[in-house]
């Protein structure tokens, strides 16, 4: 004789539920807390390397969005072009990153933040500066093995939740 | 009756006997309406915050964090939220129905607790047929869930209170059967009687009827495996789909009022009521009346809903006739040792209770026309 609907998957299912009573919720509340970052992510947000650029345009001529605007002047001494302005607008961009798959100077990069909404309008076009690297702005390793290969190898996906003040 | 007090609670000993007060009876009744009324919403309250967090604690989540500290002012803004909305009355319904049952549904939670002591005598009527009062009321708010169902006219709200119907006629069997085991044992109606009698827990005694119980009486409030009266995958929101506003409101509070009921009357005729070492009485009822409503929340994170046709095969195949031995067994019992059942009885019903589960899971199966799918090995 074969005993199974006396209520043994229901108590089974009842340990189940008891042992996720006691465990840490895996919730991570977003604004207050985040979730450490991987080196290895490609964030959504454009580095620009004002040396290496030299005003070719490749970059708006890619963007599928039209979003990156060059505006360069010619300097006839040194026989090269000087970028005057690179105004990338934000609220265009997919993120698809052809733009930096696509320079042929390497003088563009994706960078690690995710965090790109504005409250304004205004604020979310971004000139010159405001796209060079910087401590916050560091360029990640998406379309640059040279970048990739000196960066640590972890997974994606890194568990641990940090507080802000 | 044996009124040994060990209450520190001068008000409650006072409500033990009423004709003592300044003024006569009255004054006990109306402290104790508002007593139940407090003792109800609060309670209410405090439940829809618990299931939320516990659930969540169980589903791995955190739960409602932001309204108060640890979200505990959650049940109150979304209170005011539901108060504030506009009243909608579907143009076809029956308006009277429709605007009487949110009423007729709330009102018998709120009379159950009339019988229920909080301490010893300490209760707003002593009946002496308490528990049948009991029964009797409570199954009043089916008929305010089917006026629901037939005022909003519409198909899914008649629906889910045709199924309402359904599992409160016949879950209300085994229940009064394993009801009336406990009361062969405790040789009295009276809920206060009831607690008295208990020198041990009758859940000791009584482990199979408390297990009916407990299952019939979830099925018979509609609490969550057996939610299928407002099941949303399948019919909307059953009987309230057309109601918003404040008698939304009020079936909501239905709900959680009936969940706080069953949960004291469990409390009190199986745990014990009130009974407990080194505790203020008052105290040791709602720590009961906490714990089983843990173990419905508990039960509702886990068994996912059950077809209406389980829902009847549950109740007609399993565990009516489990109840009908079960008194049989008890009815022999007290026959045999008339002075109160010795000690050892404890062991002997729980080994009854095992055996005849395993043996009656043996025979149950769900209904003859449905062919179950089975894996062949």
């Amino acid at each position: 004789m074969k005993f199974e609907r006396y209520g043994k998957g229901i108590a089974k299912g009842m340990m189940v539920t008891l042992k996720h009573l006691f465990r840490h919720p895996v919730t991570v509340q977003y604004p207050e807390q985040r979730l450490h970052t991987s080196r290895r992510i490609r964030g959504n947000e454009l580095v620009w390397d004002n040396i290496k650029c030299t005003g070719c345009a490749t970059c708006a001529k890619t963007c599928p969005l039209g979003a990156i605007q060059i505006v360069t002047s010619v300097n006839a001494v040194e026989n090269k072009y000087k970028v005057e302005k690179i105004e990338v607008d934000t609220g265009y961009c997919i993120q698809c990153g052809l733009c930096v798959e696509a320079c042929p100077y390497n003088a563009l990069f994706m960078g690690y933040a995710y965090e790109r909404a504005k409250y304004r309008r205004a604020e979310v076009i971004q000139t010159n500066e405001a796209l060079l690297a910087s401590k916050e702005r560091q360029p990640s390793g998406y379309a640059h093995p040279e970048i990739a290969e000196k960066l640590p190898e972890q997974t994606l996906l890194l568990e641990r939740i940090f507080e802000e003040e | 009756m044996v009124l040994s007090n060990p209450g520190i609670n001068t008000l409650f000993r006072a409500a033990s006997l009423p004709p003592d007060w300044p003024g006569g009876f009255w004054w006990h009744w109306l402290v104790f309406t508002v007593i139940i009324l407090a003792f109800v919403l609060t309670l209410v309250m405090g439940f829809i915050w618990f299931e939320r967090r516990g659930m969540g604690r169980m589903q791995a989540r955190i739960g409602p964090n932001r309204v108060g500290p640890f979200g505990l002012l959650q049940p109150v803004a979304d209170a005011v939220k539901v108060l504030i909305k506009e009243d909608i009355i579907p143009a076809k319904a029956d308006r009277l129905v429709h605007w009487l049952a949110p009423i007729v549904a709330f009102t018998p939670v709120l009379l159950v607790f009339a019988v229920v002591p909080f301490q010893n005598g300490a209760l707003l009527a002593d009946l002496n047929i308490g528990i049948l009062y009991v029964v009797a009321v409570s199954s009043v708010t089916a008929v305010g869930i089917f006026m629901a169902g037939w005022g909003s006219s519409n198909k899914y709200a008649l629906l889910g209170a045709m199924r309402d119907i359904a599992s409160v006629v016949s879950y209300e069997i085994p229940v009064v059967i394993s009801i009336v085991s406990v009361v062969l044992i405790a040789g009295s109606l009276s809920l206060n009687q009831i607690v008295l009698a208990q020198t041990l827990p009758f859940i000791l005694f009584q482990p199979l009827a408390f297990l009916i119980f407990f299952i019939g009486a979830s099925a018979e409030i509609n609490r969550a495996p057996f939610d299928l009266l407002e099941a949303d995958s399948e019919i909307v929101a059953g009987f309230h789909t057309e109601y918003s506003g404040m008698k939304f409101a009020l079936f909501y509070l239905v709900e959680y009022g009936e969940a706080l009921a069953i949960s004291a009357i469990t409390a009190t005729i199986f745990l014990g009521g009130w009974r407990g070492p080194w505790l203020p009485p008052w105290l040791w009822f709602l720590i009961k009346i906490g714990a089983v409503f843990f173990f419905m929340v508990w039960i509702r994170t886990t068994v996912p809903r059950v077809r209406i046709d389980q829902l009847m095969a549950l109740a007609w195949k399993f565990l009516f006739p489990l109840a009908l031995i079960n008194l049989v067994i008890t009815g022999t019992e007290v026959l045999v040792w008339p002075e109160g059942l010795p000690w050892f009885l404890i062991f002997v019903n729980f080994a009854i209770a095992a055996v005849l589960i395993l043996l009656w899971s043996k025979l149950f199966r769900l209904g003859w026309g449905r062919v179950e799918v089975r894996t062949i090995r």
